[in-house]
């Protein structure tokens, strides 16, 4: 499991101006569901947008501390 | 990854036009996520195979790999990475998955 604070932190390396909202989903504190916003998503595809999140989480994804993670990438409103 | 394990992969990945590594199966899906995308499939009613990583550990980790997504299910069309189940809903959503997978069967 991990607390809300390390996930926000650890996005928030990578993407400086993200805003980040986590949801704990169960209350176990390892089904997360994430909302990312973030200029650093300008121009990207969906899919390279969750990578760019997924890279920042590497280390909680590959030990399973977060085992699911619904997530939701967008940039700024204009 | 070793060369058969990414050999496989890609043998799976060419295999049809929509091709889904999922936990379980179509008719027994194994997470709730996995079970996401074969509805949003089915919903569509487009052919589409799949492989349960849960009966092959080297294909579980392999696709990790493959696509640098961490996670499964990952959806294939014509051979390109989709995304996972958040991606999928999004592109049903907006109408987008037909398309793609309209111009795959075609």
């Amino acid at each position: 499991m991990v607390q809300p604070d390390q996930v926000k932190d650890a996005i928030r390396l990578v993407m400086p101006d993200a805003h980040v909202e986590v949801e704990d989903l169960t209350g176990g504190g390892d089904h997360l569901q994430v909302k990312v916003v973030s200029t650093a998503f300008a121009g990207l595809s969906k899919v390279k947008q969750h990578q760019l999140v997924y890279g920042a989480l590497r280390s909680e994804l590959a030990s399973e501390a977060i085992h699911a993670l619904a997530l939701t990438t967008t940039s700024p409103a204009t | 990854m070793d060369p058969n394990t990414r050999q496989r992969i890609e043998t799976l990945v060419a295999s049809s036009p929509v091709v889904v590594f999922m936990k379980g199966n179509k008719l027994m899906p194994q997470c709730g996520f996995s079970n996401n995308v074969c509805q949003i499939l089915n919903a569509l009613a487009v052919p589409f195979e799949t492989f349960d990583v849960l009966s092959d550990p080297e294909v579980r980790q392999g696709i990790k790999e493959f696509s640098d997504w961490p996670t499964i299910p990952q959806v294939y069309v014509q051979g390109q990475f989709m995304g996972g189940s958040d991606i999928l809903i999004e592109m049903y959503n907006s109408g987008e998955l037909l398309e793609k997978i309209t111009i795959a069967l075609a």
